[in-house]
């Protein structure tokens, strides 16, 4: 019999459970997630456990499969416990090397060592690489150190003692006032007050009632909800739990993007054994109360992420939002209350619980509290998962975690909050980054995507493919968006290609306006926000583009051209061999490209080893 | 195109696992797309009648969805990254590159049936940007000029090489 159906039931499972571990032995923890598994890890995690075996030890060593440690850049990425050894890039020939230097003999094999860009130092602790040591690390806590498909690793840490503390001690009231006097607010973006939202559901009579977990990040450049669901799920599972014993539900379902098969697979094996250990099912810890969840798989409809849209498609139909003045919480799925939130908001309830309101409330900023999670990506050196306390400045996160611009080159702008965030310019790198902040800057927190855009980077390039984006994602429903979205592409498609007139700017920022302003939904309401931001930041590149007909970043392929740089040209025929147009010449010692062959597909730039094609 | 029974009970099969629910539409269509790669018009009218759904709107879910396609598709499915920190890093080129070699646009099939050809917005693996993926198989930092070889090498490897 495995049910728990008593907080000391639950502790005494977590006791003999560290009892059994030995703390002081070997465990070699491979990530496996998306990041480091694209880069071979499965393999890897493998060989460790073939190799282990074959070297037949003495001493007993554990391998375990963890989810994403979050620096991506690195992976695979492995860390050998006790002593916490950090070795990044490890590849399958390295492990019987590390079988046998290091967990026999303790040694540290120097080349798979992390080296600080800025010191030179060589790191020997993951804590210690400068990545990790700026960051508060909370909801991500457990990421990499848990192996998210065994729920034992989970309670060991202390999983599910949430639970039991709110369900055996703390009324419904005394739940949802914990949590409204903690702050925490929706971390998919909007960031609207999760307690409000839960009192409000819990309040409107009815007798079925939904509790619904948002998964479908759909942002293009954010990872952050992949990760959780992926290294995390009991954690999500445990919120939601708690979520619904308050408010009054005894369905949840949990809505997760098709793309994350691993997020699916993971979930599922967490639901299968919350349910074997009677934290999913009837009478949790033997209370009265009765809950299940069940998963559905996402379409790969952008406009799902939107809270009205997303029960359309949980109901079967097509993925469209409707008006708001009829909320969710009063009538969502199949016309039910229901209280949905971000996976990362119901990862965020546990801590509350077990730590309380006030330490939640400690950490961030007057109106945003507790940690905001990015994925930081683009034209950065450390690309990865950044969890941050509310508050923190974005140079810190660019600079001090991010390891600053790739190749040295100059920073341009940021951009925060997927296709419904904007860019923000260099002046505002001190900003302090939460949910009113970003919106000042013209730009949100959306589902926490930051990219870095570099000197490179055209920014009426930029805005052409956020609009490209949304207006592919549109779902067609209301004129605003489905219309004015295409307009203001064909507008900045025009600026892009030579074509644009002195008014466009006016008119796309009167368009912007809008449908901002009478857009149904969130997607169209936020879909300017890339436009005005550039607009407000970047104008004098727009009217670069207008003016001169020129991209100054040398983006935007008909205001450019390719040319040889003769006295750097050494005639090595590199370039010529791979021009799929036949566009460049050999007459004489060196090349030329025929501007009317060219296709500007940039090719013979990455091929030349002398820095002599550049483009004007 | 009459297509036998077999084919039929298999779709039968697959809508009767969900008690012929309407709201199991989507399911439904996600289960029919996994195993024929794509959904057949017999058998979204079969859906149609089975479900009680009008046909109209198993074609609206069917065409809403990106999960879903209308034609059948290739053994090799490349998927290029366009989410933004790819797209920062140049993945547009790497799709022209592959248009060009393949000789098809994006969200077409090759002739042959060997290679279906998608853009998607963001894998979520964004420090491999510009990535590719050839079924499971991801190509890292991708460049215009990589693309002719790592298709050799998926058609003489197939998908499942490994490094």
């Amino acid at each position: 019999m495995k049910k728990i159906r008593t907080p000391q039931g639950l502790e005494a499972l977590q006791n003999s459970l560290l009892q059994r571990r030995d703390s002081n032995k070997s465990c070699v923890r491979v990530c496996i997630g998306t990041g480091c598994r694209a880069r071979g890890s499965v393999v890897v995690a493998e060989a460790f456990r073939n190799e282990i075996k074959k070297q037949n030890l003495e001493i007993p060593i554990d391998t375990k499969q963890t989810g994403c440690h979050g620096f991506c850049e690195s992976g695979p990425v492995i860390v050998i416990g006790p002593r916490e050894i950090f070795y990044q890039r490890v590849k399958l020939r390295d492990v019987p090397e590390i079988v046998s230097k290091t967990l026999l003999n303790g040694e540290i094999i120097d080349r798979l060592l992390y080296v600080d860009p800025t010191t030179g130092q060589k790191v020997l602790y993951e804590h210690e690489v400068p990545f990790y040591e700026k960051q508060r690390r909370q909801i991500l806590a457990n990421n990499g150190r848990i192996d998210p498909t065994d729920i034992l690793d989970y309670i060991a840490v202390g999983g599910y003692q949430a639970l039991a503390k709110a369900i055996t001690t703390m009324s419904c009231d005394e739940i949802i006032g914990t949590v409204e006097k903690s702050g925490l607010r929706g971390l998919g973006g909007a960031g609207f007050p999760t307690g409000r939202k839960w009192r409000v559901c819990h309040k409107v009579p009815g007798d079925v009632k939904f509790v619904i977990g948002n998964g479908d990040e759909g942002d293009p450049g954010a990872f952050s909800d992949r990760s959780l669901m992926e290294a995390n799920p009991h954690s999500i599972l445990e919120g939601m739990i708690i979520g619904a014993y308050a408010i009054g539900a005894n369905q949840g379902y949990l809505y997760v993007r098709a793309e994350y098969p691993l997020a699916l697979k993971h979930l599922q094996i967490a639901i299968d054994q919350a349910r074997e250990y009677g934290f999913l099912g009837s009478k949790i810890f033997s209370s009265g109360f009765d809950f299940d969840i069940k998963i559905i798989q996402g379409g790969g409809a952008f406009v799902c992420g939107e809270s009205s849209a997303l029960v359309a498609s949980i109901e079967g139909k097509v993925g469209e939002p409707r008006a708001k003045y009829i909320h969710t919480v009063e009538r969502g799925l199949w016309n039910e209350p229901t209280n949905l939130n971000n996976v990362k908001t119901w990862a965020s309830v546990p801590l509350i619980i077990n730590n309380g309101a006030d330490w939640y409330a400690k950490i961030g900023t007057e109106k945003s509290k507790g940690t905001a999670i990015f994925s930081l990506v683009g034209k950065v050196n450390n690309t990865g998962l950044v969890e941050v306390p509310m508050g923190t400045q974005l140079k810190e996160i660019i600079y001090d975690i991010g390891g600053g611009i790739l190749e040295g080159k100059k920073f341009k702008a940021v951009q925060t909050g997927g296709p419904s965030g904007g860019c923000i310019p260099e002046e505002l790198l001190d900003l302090s980054v939460d949910f009113e902040r970003l919106t000042e800057a013209g730009s949100m927190m959306g589902s926490g995507g930051m990219i870095v855009m570099d000197e490179d980077t055209c920014m009426v390039d930029v805005a052409r493919y956020f609009l490209d984006f949304l207006q592919y994602e549109s779902c067609g429903k209301c004129v605003p968006c489905r219309e004015g979205i295409k307009r203001m592409l064909e507008i900045v498609t025009n600026i892009a290609a030579g074509r644009g007139k002195k008014e466009d700017m006016d008119l796309l920022q009167e368009l912007a306006e809008t449908i901002k302003d009478f857009s149904l939904c969130g997607l169209g309401k936020t879909a300017p926000n890339t436009v005005l931001s550039t607009l407000r930041y970047f104008r004098e590149e727009y009217e670069t583009h207008v003016r001169d007909k020129k991209c100054p970043a040398g983006i935007c392929k008909d205001l450019i051209e390719y040319f040889i740089l003769e006295d750097k040209c050494t005639g090595c025929g590199a370039c010529l061999k791979l021009c799929p147009q036949q566009a460049i010449d050999a007459y004489g010692l060196t090349h030329t490209i025929d501007p009317a062959k060219c296709i500007k597909c940039g090719i013979c730039r990455d091929a030349c080893s002398f820095e002599a094609i550049m483009v004007k | 195109m009459a297509e036998s029974d077999h084919e039929y009970s298999k779709v039968d099969k697959i809508i009767e696992s969900y008690s012929c629910e309407k709201s199991a539409l989507i399911a439904v269509l996600q289960e029919i797309e996994n195993s024929y790669g794509y959904l057949p018009a017999w058998a979204l009218r079969h859906v149609s009648e089975k479900l009680k759904v009008p046909m109209i709107q198993v074609y609206g879910v069917a065409s809403f969805y990106d999960a879903f396609h209308l034609t059948p598709r290739g053994k090799h499915l490349i998927r290029v990254c366009l989410g933004t920190a790819c797209y920062l890093r140049g993945s547009a080129r790497v799709l022209e590159g592959l248009e060009r070699e393949l000789g098809i646009k994006d969200g077409e099939t090759t002739r042959d049936l060997t290679f279906s050809l998608q853009s998607v917005r963001c894998l979520g693996a964004c420090a491999l940007a510009p990535v590719m993926v050839v079924g499971e198989r991801y190509f890292d930092k991708m460049t215009p000029t990589k693309v002719r070889g790592a298709l050799k090498r998926v058609r003489v490897y197939g998908e499942n090489e490994k490094d």
